[in-house]
């Protein structure tokens, strides 16, 4: 019962059952958001600190609101108010964090491995909240609450996770917990944006955006950024957009009642056409309203984790 | 003048592999042979134990001038004699870079006031190792330095490294090329794989490495100039190393113990004293290294020793710096995983450490136990087991992902120029002394 | 501790009796002391008893909600309130020839021993698929001991809204309170010490009806 380790650092450490447990406990938090007091006292008196290495809105809301629901004290430290622009230690950051006693610490940073620094040297859990281009594990867990919502279950579907997958933590994260929840994941990009041996990671590689979305029953896109132009992924937005771009005319390959996926933040008109993340197959809004429940399952149960964990040393 | 008894010499240069005494004095080798007798001579009681030529390591970054806060001169250098070195070569990307010869100088006063091993030092080929203009490599070999390298900041330009190759040929000294195509290694912090994949780290696609070293083979060929390959890593490296001295051209190349003991596997925690240049690579290419230094493709070992401070390497992985320590591992690693696991023998072993280097170095008397060389000599005991403790090095970096292991086969006596430097004492086997004794010195005069 | 000496027992929570484990999981899903295994001391209650009491209390419910059934909802507790809930809106539907509101209420978010215990119990879903607003409301739990769980039920209410009166019932009164509460409808009052527990027993989990004290005994006491 439970998750076996007090930090939630990627997809890879975790196992179909703490997964689906994930999901059933973010099932139970969904409810609370559906009262007119949307809080609970479970994390009364406990600090959850929010450390933003990097710019995020919606990941750090959705965590911030999660924690409030559940009356945790919060911090939130970002790069623009915190000493680490004055060239302080990630190390030095955490210990200087540890020393206000933290039950949990969220972090965002952009180097990967990051969270797991942290994991070493401080005593609170640590949530991993994305890590360079490493994992983003409740992105994965949501979008896998979101289809597991719509569909009744996850295996035997088909995911198709499309665009930039070398930088992308999310696609990293949503090929394994997709492919340990027995879908059949088929991922695709251009090659010169994925990276060797990622059918390892669980998904089938296609370079064809028509034969990932074909039959699909989730099509899940990615961001891709546009510097990536500058260096040589692919010649322009314009091509990208004409080759990888999910466009209605292209969703009708995709199973009837088919959804589309998209973490956030978006770029429209170069990986997905607007009348497609407007449409009706469009689960982008309800994705970032399941982002708070399983972001509080989440932090309920790693703080359990590190409950057991404190109790029996 | 001391007399070492008893002990299994092997000494390839000479043929020598057998039970021999070793009579050394004036810092001199005097013979090698069978129940020699020198009664003014301390006694070295090496029963057991193998007796060979100094090992030499030619790929040493000792820091100084510029990072002494990392390691010295005088630091280094005994971390090489407890890691059973009698020389080492010293990379030239201080600060300043050994771009002229007054650094070297500084480099050689430092070496004769507080070296404990013998210091070679390496010049840059161009100056500030920007890989634009030559150094003055005359002045810097006239000043001591016996190889030029641009190590860590490659000579991108191919023709800038073929005058270099070719304005070797002059001194007739190596060019030592650490093979990096910068564009192609894309800022990559591990070996580029399923690991680097799987970790969202950055890869260097084996082809960084690959590229250049065939470009070398070509320009080595073109100009006849010796060219030596720094710390081969990938199985395609070593194929080119092969075929190019199949075809007769002047190509050497070094291995590093850590890229015949680890893969890139080993990143998977984000430890940083995993990060290094060349990255570990694939349990393949690990393979390759490994037959590369049994079939005499790879010439010798050398260590790679790069020293950070632990604050530098307590960082996210993608902004450590590269480089581990390996003085004080090197031996042991080589010992156990190469020679005990069966795939090199003992003498093939001294030749890659002792022998090799010093041919390519052209040093005069180092390499062999032959009368009238120097008195260059690492004891060795194959049985004793060593448990590696970073708190006991000599070095002053602590970065190794070796801390912790268990090794057969260690030094046990390293002596330069006739002097014991280092001798190892029961303690340093970590409480795990095998059932050879530690070296017993029967003569208290012999200091 | 001496948790490491007590080898033997195969699980957490496991009961004892009758020189076996009773290898169902369920029988014992409300303890929360690890380690510990318990012997059944005497029975105060059997499967009609069980009964009796729960009709009992649907009479007492149905004369003092006159006209006012409109209003009614029966919560249950987990796990067991919830089909002692179901059972006594049952009876009531039954008599009053109507239908009765129901839902089901986890206190788990509401605990006052999260700090304390090092197994924290698995979240389960609440259902309450009404507005609670001005309604006439019944917590029905299986003991009433200290009271702990009644104030956490009353606080996980009271953030779903504002409802017109809250009563407690319960199939067991043990006494031992520590808090202010105290249940309208009682199925039977049952004299305890500290170091008992009481078991209700239900067709629904433990394949069984009646209602057990057990004594607690520490690991290694005896085995």
């Amino acid at each position: 019962m439970g998750l076996r380790n007090k930090h939630l650092l990627g997809i890879a450490e975790l196992t179909v059952k703490e997964i689906n447990q994930i999901l059933d406990t973010a099932q139970s938090f969904k409810q609370v958001a559906t009262r007119p007091i949307k809080k609970v006292p479970t994390l009364r008196g406990k600090t959850v600190i929010n450390l933003f290495f990097e710019a995020s809105t919606r990941t750090r809301a959705s965590f911030e609101l999660a924690e409030k629901r559940l009356s945790a004290d919060t911090l939130n430290f970002a790069v623009s108010t915190s000493s680490v622009t004055k060239g302080e230690s990630l190390v030095d950051t955490a210990k200087n964090l540890e020393s206000m006693s933290p039950s949990i610490i969220v972090i965002r940073h952009g180097s990967s491995g990051a969270p797991h620094i942290l994991a070493d040297i401080c005593k609170a859990s640590v949530v991993n909240a994305g890590d360079g281009m490493h994992e983003h594990p409740t992105q994965a867990l949501l979008d896998a609450f979101t289809v597991r919502t719509r569909k009744g279950s996850i295996a035997g579907l088909k995911v198709a996770i499309i665009g930039d997958l070398a930088h992308s933590r999310v696609a990293r994260s949503g090929a394994l917990i997709f492919s340990k929840l027995g879908a059949n994941v088929i991922a695709c990009g251009p090659p010169t944006l994925i990276p060797p041996d990622f059918a390892r990671l669980g998904a089938a590689v296609s370079y064809h955006i028509d034969e990932a979305v074909s039959n699909a029953d989730v099509v899940m896109m990615l961001r891709v950024q546009r510097e990536r132009q500058q260096e040589a992924f692919f010649p322009s937005q314009r091509e990208y957009f004409d080759l990888y771009g999910l466009t209605r005319a292209r969703m009708r390959l995709a199973k009837p009642d088919a959804i589309v996926m998209h973490p956030g933040p978006m770029n429209r008109g170069v990986e997905i056409a607007s009348e497609v993340a407007d449409g009706p197959d469009s689960v982008i809004l309800e994705q970032v309203s399941n982002g708070i429940a399983v972001r509080m399952s989440v932090l309920y149960l790693v703080a359990a984790a590190h409950a057991s964990e404190d109790i029996s040393q | 003048m001391i007399l070492i008894k008893n002990g299994t010499v092997v000494d390839p240069a000479n043929q020598i592999h057998g039970k021999f005494d070793v009579l050394i004095d004036n810092g001199k080798i005097i013979r090698v042979g069978r129940a020699l007798k020198a009664p003014r001579a301390s006694v070295i009681n090496a029963a057991q134990q193998i007796v060979a030529p100094g090992f030499i390591d030619m790929h040493v970054h000792l820091r100084e001038p510029g990072r002494e806060d990392v390691e010295t001169v005088q630091s280094g250098t005994a971390a090489a004699a407890a890691g059973g070195f009698t020389a080492v070569m010293a990379m030239p990307n201080t600060q300043p870079v050994n771009d002229d010869a007054t650094v070297t100088r500084f480099i050689l006063d430092r070496a004769r006031e507080s070296g404990v091993v013998t210091v070679l030092p390496c010049g840059a080929i161009t100056a500030g190792s920007q890989g634009e203009v030559l150094s003055e490599i005359g002045e810097m070999v006239k000043a001591g330095a016996v190889a030029i390298s641009d190590d860590g900041r490659p000579v991108m330009n191919a023709q800038v490294m073929r005058r270099a190759l070719e304005y070797s040929k002059i001194f007739d000294i190596p060019v030592v090329d650490h093979c990096e195509d910068q564009a192609l290694a894309a800022a990559g912090v591990m070996n580029e794989g399923y690991h680097s994949t799987r970790l969202g780290l950055r890869g260097m696609s084996s082809a960084a490495e690959e590229v250049p070293v065939a470009r070398d083979v070509i320009l080595a060929k073109v100009t006849g100039a010796r060219v030596h390959i720094a710390h081969v890593s990938t199985r395609g490296a070593i194929q080119s190393i092969r075929e190019a001295k199949r075809n007769g051209i002047s190509i050497t190349a070094e291995a590093t113990p850590h890229h015949f003991t680890l893969t890139d596997e080993a990143v998977s925690h984000y430890d940083t004293h995993t990060k290094m240049n060349p990255p570990l690579r694939s349990a393949d290419d690990v393979a390759a290294v490994i037959e590369g230094l049994a079939d005499g493709t790879i010439d010798c070992i050398a260590s790679d020793h790069a020293p950070h401070t632990l604050e530098d390497k307590m960082l996210e992985y993608d902004q450590a710096p590269f480089g581990i320590i390996g003085l004080e591992t090197a031996v042991s690693l080589a010992l156990d995983r190469l020679v005990r696991s069966g795939c090199l023998s003992i003498v093939r072993l001294v030749e890659l450490m002792s022998l090799a280097p010093a041919r390519l170095l052209k040093l005069p008397s180092k390499g062999a136990l032959s009368p009238g060389y120097d008195a260059d000599i690492t004891i060795l005991d194959v049985r004793r087991t060593v448990k590696v403790d970073v708190r006991r090095f000599r070095s002053k970096g602590r970065n190794t992902p070796f801390n912790g292991w268990e090794l057969r086969g260690a030094p046990v006596m390293t002596i330069v120029q006739g002097k014991v430097v280092w001798a190892a004492e029961a303690h340093d086997a970590g409480g795990l002394a095998g059932d050879g004794l530690p070296m017993v010195v029967d003569d208290s005069n012999m200091k | 501790m001496t948790r490491h000496t007590f080898t033997p027992l195969p699980a957490i929570g496991y009961v004892w009796e009758n020189g076996k484990y009773l290898n169902d999981e369920s029988a014992c899903a409300n303890i929360q002391t690890p380690f510990r295994f318990m012997k059944i001391k005497r029975q105060v209650m059997t499967g009609e008893g069980i009964d009796l009491a729960l009709s009992r209390i649907a009479a007492e419910v149905l004369e003092s909600h006159q006209g006012q059934l409109d209003n009614l909802a029966i919560i249950g507790i987990r796990r067991r309130g919830v089909f002692l809930g179901q059972r006594l809106a049952q009876r009531i539907e039954a008599a009053a020839k109507r239908t009765i509101l129901t839902g089901i209420l986890d206190i788990t978010l509401y605990r006052d021993d999260l700090t304390t215990i090092s197994t924290w119990p698995l979240l389960r879903e609440t259902l309450i698929e009404f507005s609670i607003e001005g309604k006439s409301l019944i917590l029905v739990d299986d003991v009433l001991y200290t009271g702990r769980t009644i104030r956490a039920a009353l606080d996980g209410l009271i953030d779903m809204g504002r409802p017109r009166r809250v009563q407690l019932a319960v199939l067991v009164d043990r006494g031992h309170r520590e808090l202010p509460i105290q249940a309208e409808y009682v199925g039977r009052f049952v004299e305890t010490s500290d170091d008992e527990i009481v078991e209700v027993r239900l067709a629904e989990l433990d394949n069984e009806e009646r209602v057990v004290v057990v004594e607690q005994k520490k690991a290694g006491d005896d085995a």
